[in-house]
């Protein structure tokens, strides 16, 4: 039992360190998004796996709260990318400074 | 509810003002005139009402008024009235009515939210001179700070952003330590009183402080606070900034008022909550009161700029305040109050002469000016007088202040008090030379010579000349009114060691 | 009598308040008779009071009248009261008598200035603040008239203001007095700390007994009112005003810096003469300035070119009689030759105007000459006046007055022989210079045509004033010749009698030697001076520096220039921005440089920021593994 525990952590940490991977080298917003949504799912593994350890339902609840908030953040976050695209005609994260001091 | 009516008529009528001159913009000086002038007959109805009773011993809150407001942390509306408050109130409200006049004609964009923020300002100023719950207290404080901030900001000169921002830093820095010291003192009367919190000033006046320190450290924030409003140098940048650049009403509210407000602080609730403290800093405060008053005159002497050179005399006078109120003594502490009414009085009346001036030679370098005597005799004459009041000629009310001051000074330390009296050929000094700058001379080539006085200037002149010889030559009415108000702030000190 | 005595100050002020505030809209006529009319009814009512003073003199010596309660704190209690004892009677005469005249004459003087209300309006408050100086029952009050008196001073210097110069000698004449205002200030604070009052009669009673002869606290005290007293009577080191503030019109001159104002100083010493008893020092300081004073302002004198300061120093160098007569107790001597000197001071001023007028305000005598013939009322009293000041023996009032002061100097317990040399040689330097200002103005060829004569109306006061430049000293005469002494009889009533040495050298010798040196000085004035145009100091260079010298009042002002103008200017030059300014422009600096370091890491790169945030998290994970 505790080894498919440590195993399905083990695969959630490789998970999430993809996802940051894919957020500190893809340039594309849209890529950049998936990463972070592969981070929230390996975010939401854990908490599952968490749960069935301890026998809890709090990690179904958490993940389901995950669930929940990247949808929203999915619909906010492609929002933004599509204006962001009409006004500079680019994806590129490089190329948007415009908060820059 | 007199003092709530007072407050209330200002803030009412800074709204309506706002709200009104979206649609009619040249009513709404008609209604700050009439607001101010509502709010001054309040008071002054109530004195002629109970005047007998007023000047009898033993009775030193003529009014006192107390709503419940949070209870939960021990806030309450708390406001009262002794003869201090009451003196200052009638100058707040006199000199609040003569900002209105100067602004009439000089105001022309957003009018409405111009008496908005000055109606605002002298409700908050008002409401500093009443309200005896530190939390009340504090709020009116940061009342009348933002209203001027704007009007400093918006309507002031070339160099205004500078000035309102110096301004704001300043004072906001002040009040942020006031904020401190007084949350510091509910805690501590909090737990010493079993769980009793309240910011309410009498419960507070009984706070006992077991150590020096601690004692000495909640003083000097409200003190910091207070002294940077008055001001003291080397705190004192803020003030010819503001001054130079505000209107003319704006300067003639700082000066005349809201410098005030710092040594109303500091005899209202520095002396009489921290005695021994206060008593253990007063050489150094007279010293830094001496050391105004002649920095303030040397560099009022050295501007070309005719309102910061009178901004600089405030300072200069203003270190007579803090060196008479440190002496802990009556004659001093009585000499201060006078002057605080007579700087009111005749440094608003320069300002407002400095701002007629301006209006008609769209300059303040007293460089271009000079011999305007010939063009205008008569301002030529009230200048003189105002001029005069500043130097401290005896027949007009400074006079009697700064000599009350110096006498009582002088019991405490002679060698400050000696050097002091040097401000006096000092300020001799510096008056002169606006006479000399502006008014003597040959007249300048100009187009068109400036007209004399207007009917509305008058009215303003006038006013101001009858209070500094009204205060000059019969000062015993403010004497009295403000005796019994002063009692506990030079006994307790004198009481904690203080010699 | 007691309710007369507020309407002596009150009806000039009354004609301040009226001029000042309607003065533009009055004709000329009614100006003038406002203006000369309120003072010429004070003069009156005092000389009605005067003389019921002098038939039967009042209880406690004085008359008195309390007008109202000025304030009242703590233990310090000041009243606007009036009191009128026999010293005040002496000067409130004088001030609205001589007053009076002057203000006649003005009438006339002034008639074709655009500004006469001004004029009158300044004078009238003059009179006024000197009246409430002399007659107050208290310091303060007092000090009220003293500055009013200065502020007086102030706007009638510089009455004609648009003349740059004029402007800056009214300013410098209210500044030096201002300094000593500020000491006789300190002197009354240090009074009230160690007597607890400020009412003059209770000063002078309570001094004896509270202060030890020659303690530390009284020498302080009488050396600052003394120093008050310099200020205004433009007593050496503070007399560099005097000769400038002749800058105002003639008449003020002659009310002001002749006849009245700055002998403040004098009445202020002779009032608190009970202080300066205790204080043998000090009265020895009073004596020698007033001794340094009468012969360095007698030697500028000397130099002088321009009419009026001549006068001007010659005014400085009479008071400094009269400071050396209050220096070896001689009080009533020192009152006696301010009563006479107001008379030929006044009347040779006045007529000093009058020749100036006529001359297209030529001031320099040597642009003068030959005004004998051509104004012969102007050259006769001229004459009374210039022979009162040189104290031509028993024919003026000068005489009787100065014969006294250097009887006094070597006579009394405080005199010397010293003293009575300066004062010697000071009556000699008189006698000259009054005989050369006499023979150049009015002998020798004319160099400036009269375009105007005078008119009646300012004829009259200058033959009042002439008469009484004669015959005002005959109402005290030396000891040793005729027994006449009513006006020290009068004063004495207050002021204490002089104390004499023993074992003297007669009188007569005094006053043989004196006479002989004054008719020495007229007669070298005469051989200098009579007939000769053009002088010969220049021609050797010695005298002709030595000339230079005194020209310039002895260097004073350069001197002043050098050790307080220049470096106060320096000064408040440097600082003229705030050096404290600095220190918070210079934290404003600070926080605008923190800012610029830190917006290099605000560039912008989302995935920077990313790897922040990653750091930041690992940081605070290690932190925790580790603690």
């Amino acid at each position: 039992m505790t080894d498919s525990v440590n195993m399905v952590l083990m695969v959630a940490t490789v998970l999430f360190a993809l996802g940051l991977v894919g957020v500190l080298t893809r340039k594309n917003v849209v890529f950049m998004l998936i990463s972070v949504e592969i981070m929230l799912n390996a975010a939401g593994m854990a908490f599952v796996a968490a749960g069935s350890k301890w026998q809890q339902p709090d990690g179904q609840v958490m993940f389901l709260f995950i669930l929940a908030m990247a949808a929203a953040e999915v619909s906010v976050g492609l929002a933004l990318v599509l204006q962001i695209y009409h006004q500079h005609k680019t994806m590129d994260v490089e190329d948007l400074k415009e908060l820059k001091d | 509810m007199i003092l709530v009516l007072m407050i209330g008529v200002l803030l009412v009528g800074g709204l309506s003002c706002w709200l009104v001159a979206q649609r009619y913009p040249l009513m709404g000086r008609w209604i700050a005139l009439i607001a101010v002038i509502i709010a001054f007959l309040l008071p002054v109805g109530w004195y002629i009402q109970h005047a007998p009773g007023i000047t009898a011993v033993g009775k030193n809150w003529l009014i006192d008024y107390q709503v419940n407001w949070i209870p939960a942390f021990g806030i309450s509306f708390h406001l009262a009235m002794d003869g201090l408050s009451f003196i200052l109130i009638l100058l707040t409200f006199l000199l609040g009515a003569l900002s209105v006049l100067c602004s009439w004609n000089e105001i022309r964009e957003k009018t409405g939210f111009y008496f908005f923020n000055l109606l605002w300002t002298l409700a908050g100023i008002a409401g500093v001179f009443v309200a005896m719950d530190l939390f009340l207290f504090y709020f009116f404080w940061e009342v009348m700070l933002v209203p001027m901030y704007f009007l400093i900001a918006i309507w002031g000169d070339f160099n205004r952003r500078y000035a309102a921002y110096k301004f704001f830093i300043f004072t906001q820095t002040g009040g942020l330590l006031m904020l401190l010291a007084i949350l510091a003192l509910y805690f501590i009367h909090g737990q010493q009183s079993g769980g009793q919190y309240t910011f309410d000033y009498f419960a507070l006046l009984n706070t006992t402080f077991s150590n020096d320190v601690t004692a000495r450290w909640i003083m000097l924030g409200f003190l910091i606070a207070f002294v940077i409003k008055l001001p003291m140098v080397p705190l004192h940048n803020w003030l010819p900034d503001a001054h130079s650049e505000a209107p003319t009403a704006g300067s003639l509210i700082l000066a005349g008022l809201l410098l005030k407000t710092g040594a109303y602080g500091i005899i209202r609730f520095v002396l009489p909550l921290f005695p021994e403290a206060s008593a253990s800093i007063a050489w150094w405060a007279m010293l830094l009161g001496v050391v105004g008053i002649v920095y303030g005159a040397l560099l009022a002497f050295a501007q070309t700029d005719l309102k910061r050179l009178i901004a600089y005399t405030s300072v200069s006078h203003m270190g007579f305040v803090l060196l008479g109120v440190f002496a802990f003594r009556e004659i001093a502490l009585q000499g201060v109050v006078m002057q605080l009414l007579t700087h009111g009085v005749s440094t608003g009346a320069l300002f407002v002469l400095a701002g007629m001036l301006k209006e008609r030679l769209h300059t303040r370098d007293i460089n271009h000016m000079g011999g305007l005597w010939t063009a205008m005799p008569h301002m030529g004459a009230l200048a003189m007088v105002f001029v005069m009041a500043s130097l401290g000629l005896p027949f007009l009310g400074n006079f009697i202040a700064e000599f009350l001051i110096l006498l009582g000074a002088f019991d405490v330390s002679p060698v400050l008090a000696i050097i002091a009296s040097a401000g006096l050929v000092l300020s001799a000094l510096y008056s002169l030379r606006i006479m000399q700058k502006v008014f003597q001379g040959q007249l300048q080539p100009i187009s068109e010579q400036p007209r004399d006085l207007s009917v509305r200037e008058w009215i303003i002149m006038a006013c101001l000349t009858a209070a500094i010889i009204f205060l000059g030559l019969y000062p015993q009415p403010v004497f009295d009114v403000v005796k019994g108000a002063l009692i506990t702030s030079y006994q307790l000190p004198v009481a904690g060691g203080f010699n | 009598m007691n309710s007369l005595l507020p309407y002596i100050p009150a009806l000039p002020l009354f004609g301040f308040v009226i001029l000042s505030l309607f003065g533009r809209r009055l004709s000329k006529p009614v100006t003038a008779w406002l203006g000369a009319g309120t003072v010429c009814i004070a003069a009156l009512i005092t000389i009605t009071v005067a003389l019921a003073f002098l038939q039967t003199t009042p209880p406690g010596g004085a008359y008195s009248q309390l007008l109202w309660s000025w304030f009242t704190v703590g233990n310090l209690s000041v009243d606007i009261s009036l009191r009128v004892d026999a010293l005040t009677l002496v000067f409130i005469f004088i001030i609205t008598f001589v007053g009076a005249l002057i203000h006649i004459y003005s009438a006339f003087f002034m008639w074709h200035d655009r500004d006469m209300a001004r004029f009158f309006a300044s004078m009238n408050l003059f009179v006024c603040s000197m009246l409430l100086l002399v007659m107050a029952d208290n310091l303060v009050l007092m000090y009220l008239g003293w500055e009013g008196v200065g502020l007086c001073s102030y706007l009638l210097i510089g009455f004609w203001y648009e003349v740059p110069s004029n402007s800056r000698a009214a300013n410098k004449a209210f500044l030096i007095t201002r300094i000593g205002d500020t000491a006789l200030l300190i002197g009354l604070f240090l009074l009230f700390k160690e007597l607890g009052t400020l009412n003059m009669n209770a000063i002078l009673q309570e001094a004896p007994r509270h202060f030890t002869t020659g303690g530390s606290n009284i020498v302080l005290i009488t050396v600052l009112l003394l120093v008050g007293g310099m200020g205004k009577s433009a007593q050496i080191p503070l007399q560099t005003w005097l000769p400038d503030a002749m800058a105002g019109p003639s008449p003020v001159s002659a009310l002001i810096h002749a006849a009245t104002m700055v002998t403040a100083g004098v009445y202020l010493i002779a009032r608190m003469h009970g202080l300066f008893q205790l204080s043998p020092v000090t009265m020895a300081i009073v004596a020698i300035v007033g001794a340094i004073t009468l012969l360095v302002a007698g030697c500028s004198a000397l130099a002088q070119t321009d009419i009026k300061r001549i006068l001007a120093y010659s005014t400085i160098s009479q008071i400094g009689y009269m400071f050396l007569a209050l220096g070896v107790g001689a009080w009533s001597a020192a009152v006696f030759h301010f009563f006479t000197h107001a008379f030929f001071k006044a009347l040779l001023f006045l007529a000093a105007g009058v020749v100036i007028e006529a001359l297209h305000h030529e001031h320099n005598i040597f642009m003068m000459g030959g005004l004998r013939k051509r104004m012969p009322e102007v050259f006769i009293t001229f004459l009374a006046g210039a022979a009162a000041l040189s104290a031509l023996p028993l024919v003026s009032a000068g005489f009787f007055s100065k014969d006294a002061i250097l009887w006094y100097s070597w006579s009394s317990a405080g005199g010397s022989a010293l003293l009575w040399f300066m004062a010697l040689v000071g009556a000699f330097i008189t006698a000259l210079y009054s005989t050369r200002l006499m023979l150049v103005v009015f002998w020798g060829d004319m160099k400036t045509p009269v375009h105007q004569q005078p008119d009646r109306g300012m004829v009259i006061p200058l033959v009042i004033l002439a008469f009484f430049s004669i015959t005002a000293g005959f109402i005290e005469w030396p000891h040793n010749m005729i027994h006449l002494s009513l006006f020290s009889d009068h004063v004495q009533q207050v002021l204490p009698g002089t104390v004499m040495k023993e074992n003297l050298p007669p009188e007569w010798l005094f006053q043989a030697i004196a006479a002989v040196v004054t008719l020495l000085g007229v007669y070298l004035g005469i051989t200098l001076y009579y007939g000769k145009s053009g002088v010969r100091w220049q021609q050797s260079p010695p005298l002709a520096a030595t000339r230079e010298f005194f020209f310039s009042g002895w260097k004073f002002d350069q001197l002043y220039n050098f050790i307080f103008v220049k470096p106060f200017l320096f000064l408040t030059r440097i600082n003229k921005s705030d050096v404290i300014d600095r220190m918070y422009n210079g934290i404003a600096q600070a926080s605008l440089r923190l800012n610029g370091w830190f917006s290099v890491s605000q560039n912008g790169s989302l995935r920077l920021y990313i790897v922040g945030v990653l750091a930041g998290i690992l940081f605070i994970i290690t932190l925790q593994l580790l603690l």
